[in-house]
């Protein structure tokens, strides 16, 4: 008889290890200024974890003010059209997990919720944030609004002319945005601010990072308050159908709706998970998928796969997804394609487009473009497997804040 | 001794002075750095995305990055500052990803071949430090560590162990080549640190002037002056030689004679 083993041996989501490493990837590459700081944050946030308190405030606030749990979604057009383009017998379910419908309109302000809790713990009086799209700012200086703290969002230049809806939002919020004209002026600067400011602000200042990247412990908890993603989804899906999804899929810019819908399936067997990266104008050409494009390398506190030139200069990443364009990607992304957990694909930036509008089109959801990306994987791997799988796919954000992109680059003028 | 050892050994204080490499006429800047006194030269190796730098610095990278800088040219430029200057320490400083790159240990014997003396690296802390430091410390080279306001009594032993060369202490919490921090709290920092250390401390971070370099050097052992340079070079472009001498003259003599009574 073989040795009892135990779960925890054999789990993938017991990472990562202590000194906050998912494998090779991840730990805590940063200034000594900021070392004690993220030292201190692990410590506070392993208190807050096993604070009963803690958890059901965040719950309280996640049903109240969120507007969870978001609902699971069969959607019937979306499966007929791509199973009529499948051979016979083939074209699978599609399912949407509808974090579009949270406050604030996409997944970003679970993670808000969790930090900003966090940092009143920690006593903290002022709350720094980096944005891309502009979703995370917007959820960031929302919960800043909602528990009256001073909030500053750093957000790239080009991104403040292509996001004007969401800069506006953030504003009407109360924060302050700060754009940020270094490199390309876009994410992966406007994270060098932040970083900047927090080291410049040790003693009061709170940087609420907003997807599963950068130094221990923010990969792991950034992951550990998406998760209500995945536990919601998993619990949803028993009920209503009596089995688990056969394949998940999502989009990743840094990884963290993805991490937060993949992880409480880690550990089953029978799932099968399709991260799905932004190929831009082509992997041949400017993209933003640094696990089909990149190699493993060191930046904003974390090693990672990155997109780099052989001297190790960042290399700028393009995606029509202002969300999706950096040039990094979260740490247990990076560990779960190296031991072959979870698969990677990419996207173009016309196949999403063409996904955001069949979506539009078939369910009456206007999708972001980040989940566009997503989508358009789906309408590839729906057709080539059988009509009673189940794809289960996370729709992360709605399409509001994209409109003007999406006109623009079908020629309409609004 | 070492080179370090003897730059610190000259029984006054050190002025460790800092450019970035690729950034207007490389070799003439060294070399206007040392006619000017300076005890020990940092050569930044520019990067993408210097997120511990201010704004002087950050230009610089990306003035030298768009005309090209390789790490080759850098190790090129280290190779002909040591043949021109054999007994001036040269120390790098830059950022983890272009140091590992091609794997620590390549970096390392990159820098022994090129009669580089020791490396800061801004973003490998100690804990993390499993690969770079046992490198460079194979090859002979010093790996120099930074002490911060925020590093405390506990830490320290962690910041020290495997330093070597010299320990650099960031006065201030926040970015390169801004406001100084007060005189007081550097002084009180340094005797801090020096009671822990067996290396010399050297103090950077918003050290402009040579009144403010004096005032440090009359309790550290080094000065570190990097952003003031930096503008130079961004003011006069490849005519910056002459200004970083006469700078660089007036920096050493306040630093060199700090402790001598008036």
């Amino acid at each position: 008889m073989n040795a009892p083993v135990s779960p925890a041996a054999n789990s993938y989501r017991n990472q990562p290890d202590e000194r906050g490493h998912f494998g090779a990837f991840g730990g805590r590459y940063v200034a000594e200024t900021l070392m004690p700081l993220v030292l201190d944050l692990e410590a506070e946030y392993r208190r807050a974890k096993a604070d009963p308190a803690f958890r059901a405030e965040f719950d309280d606030l996640l049903e109240h003010y969120v507007g969870r749990p978001s609902p699971l979604y069969y959607a019937p057009r979306l499966t007929e059209t791509l199973r009529a383009g499948a051979p016979a017998g083939q074209g699978a379910q599609v399912w949407f997990k509808r974090d579009e419908l949270n406050h604030t309109g996409a997944h970003k302000i679970n993670n808000c919720i969790g930090q900003i809790l966090l940092a009143i713990r920690m006593g903290k009086t002022r709350i720094i944030a980096e944005t891309g799209a502009g979703q995370h700012g917007v959820a960031t200086a929302t919960v800043c609004a909602r528990f009256g703290l001073p909030c500053v969002v750093y957000m790239g230049a080009t991104d403040v002319a292509r996001q004007a809806p969401n800069v506006f939002r953030m504003k009407l919020l109360g924060a302050e945005v700060v754009p940020v004209t270094a490199g390309a002026a876009t994410l992966k600067d406007a994270m060098n601010e932040a970083l900047r400011d927090w080291v410049a602000n040790v003693h009061d200042t709170f940087y609420i990072i907003g997807t599963a990247a950068g130094p221990h412990p923010y990969p792991e908890l950034v992951r550990d308050f998406q998760s209500v993603i995945g536990r919601e989804a998993r619990a949803q899906m028993l009920a209503r159908t009596g089995r688990l999804p056969d394949l998940l899929v999502a989009a990743i810019g840094g990884g963290s709706n993805a991490i937060g819908l993949f992880h409480p399936f880690l550990d089953d067997p029978t799932v099968k998970m399709l991260g799905v990266e932004a190929a831009g104008y082509g992997l041949d050409k400017l993209h933003a998928a640094s696990l089909a494009g990149g190699r493993p390398g060191i930046l904003h506190g974390n090693k990672t796969y990155l997109l780099q030139d052989e001297d190790g200069q960042i290399l700028e990443g393009h995606s029509i997804s202002a969300g999706l364009d950096y040039p990094g990607i979260g740490p247990e992304h990076s560990w779960l394609k190296e031991i072959g957990r979870v698969d990677y694909t990419s996207v173009t930036d016309d196949e999403a487009l063409a996904a955001f509008q069949l979506l539009c089109g078939t369910e009456g959801i206007i999708p972001a473009l980040e989940p566009s990306h997503a989508i358009a994987a789906v309408s590839k791997v729906a057709p080539t497997l059988p009509e009673d799988a189940i794809i289960l796919a996370n729709l992360c954000g709605r399409g509001d804040k994209d409109i003007f992109t999406v006109a623009d680059k079908l020629g309409v003028s609004l | 001794m070492t080179r370090l050892q003897a730059a610190f050994s000259k029984g006054r204080p050190a002025l460790v002075a800092f450019i970035t490499a690729g950034d207007g006429d490389t070799a003439a800047n060294l070399d206007a750095l040392v006619a000017g006194g300076a005890d020990v030269i940092e050569l930044g190796m520019p990067f993408t995305d210097p997120m511990a730098d201010g704004p002087a610095i950050q230009a610089a990278n990306l003035r030298s990055l768009a005309k090209g800088t390789r790490t080759a040219d850098i190790f090129r430029e280290a190779a002909a500052f040591r043949a021109r200057h054999p007994q001036t320490p040269l120390v790098l400083m830059g950022y983890a990803n272009p140091m590992v790159v091609r794997g620590a240990e390549w970096f390392a014997a990159e820098c022994a071949k090129a009669g580089v003396d020791g490396v800061i690296c801004v973003d490998i802390p100690p804990e993390e430090d499993a690969e770079l430091g046992p490198a460079l410390r194979a090859a002979g080279v010093s790996l120099i560590r930074l002490a911060t306001p925020t590093t405390d009594s506990a830490r320290l032993p962690a910041v020290l162990e495997g330093s070597s060369g010299f320990l650099y202490y960031v006065s201030v919490a926040g970015v390169t080549g801004k406001q100084q921090a007060a005189l007081d709290s550097i002084e009180q920092a340094v005797a801090r640190l020096k009671a822990a250390a067996t290396i010399p401390v050297a103090v950077g971070f918003g050290v402009r002037t040579p009144e403010q370099a004096a005032a440090i050097a009359a309790h550290a052992d080094g000065v570190v002056v990097g952003s003031a340079l930096v503008d130079l070079v961004a003011t006069h472009g490849d005519a910056a030689p002459a200004h970083i001498a006469t700078l660089t003259s007036a920096l050493s003599r306040a630093v060199h004679n700090a402790r001598v009574p008036a």
